[in-house]
């Protein structure tokens, strides 16, 4: 069971920024769902919603999703419906429930950078930057590879980039975590794909997004499908073998690369 | 029929839709001590030491009890009649911790956090030993699991405790190895189905208190209080007279309700303490300390004539049990004897069975209670003998199938009174199209959808040991007020027993007051398990309604001054051609002066057990790139004799469908090598949601049970035992895999499909 | 720490720890509707509305709704009567323990979809699980109810 000494909500960043880092037990409260399920004492919560950062603001050359913003916010948003082919609001549509996504924050799920996430895999495979309080704005992919520093993500930027875009996932039940997530973007004719829940945090297939041109033919699809499985790293849990998950990526990643070409 | 047979809300509904306080903790006091068990960390370890000095020490801590302050009483938890097949190889709390979750210490304090700080600051050295986790390797294992000097068994059941054999045995009725001699075709494959959990939405709870006559009341969620009761004195070393049980509406329970899981801990605190104590399982221990479905390693071994006539069936079972043995010796049996005799005609069956201890959680009853697991592995192996014989497998069925009048040898030579099984088939057929899409369909270059099935049966009671009794009370103002010891769980029950008093008294359901259980007030009954409250209890309704008939005429003819014989009563009067007196009337004159207060009791114990039966269709479409499989439609056809109440026997069928795709797609609790359970939590036991079971549908075809009440026989268990075969048949249609180790994830469907390319 | 919020349209005044979730402290309130089924954020059971929207009140800090309103199935009784005949009707309530949680979402539904196809009902709701009824009876309650709706419209 977790702890909490105070629980507060600062009504600035640096006020916050300033709590967060004077003791080592204090936090930040995303959605308290990974939170509460610990088993640390902390000293002090600290509580950003007062600081209107709930919301997805399109712009010309981006989208800024606030780190309050809901994973229904995300779902629902009529922007992130449309724009990438809907991928970062159908990453969300199947974890565990409307109540769940309700509570959990876009800021708790980026920053934890948790190997299952899909949000994080769809996110990867676009043009996306994290906003730090202090560490400023990092790429996403960066910033995914980084240390848990005690820092504020205060939003994540998703430049509008035209990319055309596909999501992909595995699922055990409906509602379950992903045996694993592929999304692929294609801007122009240069190609991303990343592939989560491996089980490991989503990263990026450099080489195998290389070897696709913009029209691909079947030939480029498998070799890419074959890059994929040799240049990242396949793990073994409760939900599926390395081999698995092997098979899985060659599969989904064929299935993005000819959905994003149709 | 005017009540029996209708659809009648149950009698709690509006107050469970409207969330009113009828559960356990809703009723809890709320200056109760919170109590709370450290458990084992390791799988096997005997307790060296235990230092509680510096956890006494935090504020509110009321007691900390060891292995030291408890009863040396051996007993079984199983919630069983007495004498319980189960061994007594428990000890509230032990020094030897047998699996991971195992109790060392129980802690009740004031508060949640006072509590678990001390928790926390108990300090136990352990002498750990290695333990079995694997089944197969259980028995002659140099580790032995009960080394204890007390440990009992109530009557021979196959122990050979050193050995890690919790129970063994075996039946054969004709020759078998003659018989496949015989055999052009044989199938003779192992199947593996796994521990599940039963995931009913409440978790244990027991709260409990001393009465003002010293006495000891356990208020718990429970399918068994009158068993509660028994074992709660056996274990405490208290008199039976000491111990009053009172359950409340119980948040499901599965057959993990069958167990005493909670009630002890709460009980022991109460009795050190004096004081009112509260016992909430959260759903990791709900996981990881209660008791599961028993994994099960069955061969099957099944041989026809060309012609698809079955002429041997032969199956061996190994089944775990766990690191004890609740329910062991009693569910291996169903595995043979609830699945071979659907296919009577075979003549020659063989039955073998080992119970093992390991030391993993242990195992106890879950809805199926080894049918289930048996028909897992022989109706798979029908289907695979179908296969071979290159025949439709619902046409190989039909050939052997039991048939009404029949003596089934497999089936304690029980006679078949009611089955009309064969039409639950042919329904099945045409409701899922089979003709039209079996075996199975491409729809695109990576999806086929097929189809598959499976049949079953379950019992009704258990045969001569289950007793259900029941008193019936005419009260002052013309009302009945029905006492019933069975448990209703959810189920409806108690609305069911209802139905059959207002059927037998003529009256409107309004008429009839059903009470629940408390131990002082409810007659004996055994609980509600083993498909048994319908068919049994449902007969004692009946027995004592007639009775209370009688005592209303004799009382009417006393008033009337006439003949008995020729009094009639037709739920508002009774009358003859002369003379009449109102219900109203009659009951408001039996409690005034010499009145007569009229209740009749009955109990009810039936020398058969008559099987349910149904037929499962299940129609999937399989990704064979991926192996993913996505049910479609289930469709679920029972003969449970007369539904009593049709629409809540339509839920039964379709709750039992759900929890048998789980066990057919995702439900599979597994072990670190440590034995450590993986997976304690609904994040990483997955039980299906409302996306993953597709579209259930239900038929009945129903028989008519001379035994039973109005016709009935049971419904609760028999439902959830197709999914698993049924499923994997489908899956072999689509892709020619045959999975017989479950669940049947993607992963293992993928694999079969790439060892085929 | 003090907390002032709105139960069901009544202004509670309450001192808490700050660490107190949302789910004891309703129930320490007396709202016992409010049902515990997991320590994981999977059940749904726990499910309230915090300014009209679900939350799961297992995942909520109690001292987060300061000033905010929170609504249990206590407070929304005859919509709840309403639709639980619905369900009564299927015989889908079995054990009940899921009810409060479930009927809060499908109240919440039908404020938020309109006209929902089945598919947007089963996933609107596939955070609140059922082990009883397999989900059929219910989805045919929420079908009837919704149908009601229109037809009264």
């Amino acid at each position: 069971m977790f702890s909490l000494k105070e629980y507060i909500t600062p009504s600035s960043l640096e006020e916050a920024y300033e709590l967060l880092n004077k003791n080592k037990n204090n936090v930040i409260l995303g959605g308290l769902l990974w939170l509460k399920m610990g088993n640390k004492n902390y000293n002090m919560g600290i509580d950003l919603s007062k600081l209107g950062l709930d919301t997805i603001i399109e712009t010309e050359p981006q989208i800024e999703v606030g780190c309050m913003t809901t994973l229904r916010q995300i779902e629902t948003s009529s922007v992130l419906n449309t724009c990438f082919d809907g991928i970062v609001s159908a990453s969300v549509k199947n974890i565990v429930g409307v109540q769940f996504r309700n509570c959990a924050t876009v800021g708790g799920s980026v920053y934890s950078r948790f190997g299952f996430s899909d949000l994080l895999t769809a996110l990867l495979a676009l043009d996306c930057y994290v906003h730090m309080h202090k560490g400023g704005i990092i790429p996403l992919e960066k910033f995914i590879k980084m240390p848990y520093e005690k820092d504020i993500l205060i939003k994540i930027i998703i430049k509008k980039d035209g990319s055309r875009a596909s999501y992909k996932s595995c699922r055990m039940t409906a509602t379950d975590f992903p045996i694993l997530a592929v999304a692929l973007s294609r801007c122009n004719s240069s190609w991303k794909i990343a592939v989560g829940a491996r089980p490991n945090k989503a990263a990026l297939a450099a080489k195998a997004s290389k070897l696709l041109p913009e029209n691909p033919t079947k030939e480029d699809i498998a070799s890419a499908c074959e890059t994929v499985t040799s240049e990242l790293h396949f793990g073994t849990n409760l939900r599926g073998s390395a081999e698995y998950r092997k098979e899985l990526a060659k599969v989904l990643v064929k299935r993005g690369v000819e959905e994003i070409c149709r | 029929m005017k009540v029996v047979s209708q659809s009648i809300d149950k009698l709690d509904a509006m107050a469970l839709v409207t969330g009113k306080p009828v559960y356990t903790n809703d009723i809890a006091p709320q200056n109760c001590l919170i109590v709370k068990v450290l458990r084992s960390p390791h799988a096997y370890a005997k307790i060296l030491s235990i230092k509680t000095d510096t956890a006494l020490k935090v504020p509110g801590i009321a007691c900390i009890l060891t292995y030291k302050d408890v009863p040396n009483k051996r007993f079984t938890m199983a919630g069983q009649s007495y004498p319980e097949p189960s061994p007594y190889d428990r000890l509230i709390l032990d020094q030897y911790v047998r699996y991971v979750g195992d109790p060392v210490a129980i802690v009740a304090g004031d508060s949640e956090k006072a509590v678990q700080k001390a928790l926390k600051l108990i300090k136990a050295e352990y002498e750990v030993f290695k333990p079995i986790l694997d089944p197969e390797e259980a028995i002659d294992n140099n580790t032995v699991i009960h080394t204890e000097e007390d440990y009992h068994v109530n009557f021979d059941i196959g122990n050979d405790v050193k050995r890690n054999i919790c129970c063994s045995g075996g039946f054969e009725s004709g020759n078998v190895d003659e018989a496949f001699e015989k055999c052009d075709v044989i199938v003779d494959e192992v199947y593996h189905t796994k521990a599940n959990n039963q995931a009913m939405m409440e978790t244990f709870i027991t709260y409990t208190h001393m009465d003002y006559n010293g006495r000891l009341n356990i208020v718990s969620s429970t399918q068994i209080p009158f068993h509660v009761r028994r074992i709660a004195a056996r274990a405490l070393d208290i008199p039976k007279a000491k111990v009053r049980v009172i359950k409340p509406r119980i948040g499901g329970g599965f057959g993990a309700k069958q167990t005493v899981v909670s009630e002890l801990f709460p009980a022991i605190v109460t009795l050190k303490t004096g004081k009112p104590a509260k016992m909430i399982f959260d759903r990791y221990e709900t996981f990881a300390a209660s008791t599961s479905r028993h994994e099960m390693k069955i061969r099957a071994k099944v041989g026809s004539d060309k012609d698809g006539n079955i002429k041997a069936i032969h199956i061996t079972t190994l089944s775990n049990t766990g690191a004890y043995g609740e329910h062991g010796p009693t569910t291996v049996g169903l595995s043979g004897h609830k699945t071979m005799p659907l296919y009577n005609k075979a003549g020659a069956f063989k039955f073998e069975f080992q119970v093992v201890y390991t030391n993993t959680m242990s195992a106890g009853a879950f809805r199926g209670y080894g049918a289930t697991q048996g028909a897992f592995a022989l109706e798979s192996a029908i289907n695979e003998l179908a296969a071979k014989l290159n025949m439709d497998p619902t046409i190989l069925r039909q050939k052997n199938l039991l048939e009404e009048g029949e003596v089934l040898t497999a089936y304690h030579g029980e006679t078949l009174r009611s089955c009309t099984l064969n039409s639950c088939i042919n329904k099945g057929k045409e409701l899922i199209k089979w003709d039209e899409k079996y075996p199975y369909k491409r729809i695109s270059d990576h999806k086929v959808r097929a189809v598959g099935t499976a049949i079953t049966m379950q019992g009704s009671g258990i045969a001569g040991i289950d007793i259900a009794s029941v008193q019936i009370r005419l009260n002052d103002d013309g009302y009945y007020t029905l006492l019933v010891g069975a448990t209703d769980m959810g189920t409806g029950c108690d609305t069911i027993l209802g139905q059959m008093a207002a059927e037998c008294l003529e009256c409107d359901m309004d008429k009839i007051v059903v009470n629940g259980v408390d131990t002082d007030q409810s007659p004996y009954d055994t609980g509600s398990y083993a498909s048994s409250t319908t068919y049994v209890t449902g007969m004692s309704v009946i027995k004592a309604c007639k009775k209370l008939r009688d005592q209303m005429l004799t009382e009417a003819s006393k008033i009337l001054k006439v003949e008995k014989d020729t009094l009639e009563f037709d739920g508002q009067k009774i009358y003859n051609e002369e003379k009449s007196i109102t219900l109203d009337k009659l009951a408001q004159e039996l409690v005034v002066g010499d009145g007569n207060y009229l209740m009749a009791s009955a109990s009810h114990s039936s020398p058969y057990s008559p099987p349910p039966f149904m037929a499962g269709f299940v129609e999937i479409e399989l990704d064979t790139e991926t192996g993913q499989i996505t049910v479609i439609d289930y469709f679920g056809i029972v003969d449970c004799g007369t539904p009593i109440n049709p629409k809540l026997a339509r839920i039964q069928v379709e709750g039992g469908i759900a929890q048998g795709i789980g066990m057919a797609l995702c439900e599979d609790i597994t072990y670190t090598e440590l034995g450590k359970m993986k997976n304690n939590s609904f994040m990483q036991y997955k039980i299906p949601s409302r996306r993953d079971v597709g579209n259930i549908k239900v038929a009945f075809e129903s028989s008519y049970e001379p035994t039973g009440p109005f016709g009935a026989k049971s419904i609760g268990e028999v439902v959830i035992n197709t999914p698993p075969p049924a499923v994997a048949h489908a899956v072999y249609n689509a892709a020619g895999v045959n999975i017989r180790s479950l669940p049947i994830t993607s992963e293992k469907i993928l694999k079969g499909i790439m060892a085929k390319r | 720490m003090q907390i002032k919020c709105y139960i069901n349209n009544r202004l509670f005044n309450e001192v808490i720890e700050p660490d107190m979730l949302l789910i004891d402290f309703l129930r320490h309130t007396g709202f016992t509707s409010v049902k515990r089924g997991c320590d994981t954020a999977n059940c749904g059971l726990c499910t309230v509305w915090v300014n009209e929207k679900t939350v799961l009140s297992c995942s909520v800090l109690a001292a987060s709704v300061n000033g905010k309103h929170i609504t249990t199935l206590e407070g929304v009784e005859d919509e709840a009567i309403a639709f639980g005949k619905f369900v009564a009707d299927e015989g889908a309530e079995q054990c009940g323990y899921c009810s409060p949680g479930f009927i809060m979402s499908v109240l919440s539904m039908k404020r938020e979809l309109n006209d929902p196809t089945e598919e947007e009902i089963k996933h609107y709701l596939s955070g609140n699980l059922c082990r009883c009824t397999g989900y059929m009876g219910q989805l045919r309650a929420i079908k009837k109810f919704l149908q009601q709706g229109k037809d009264g419209a």
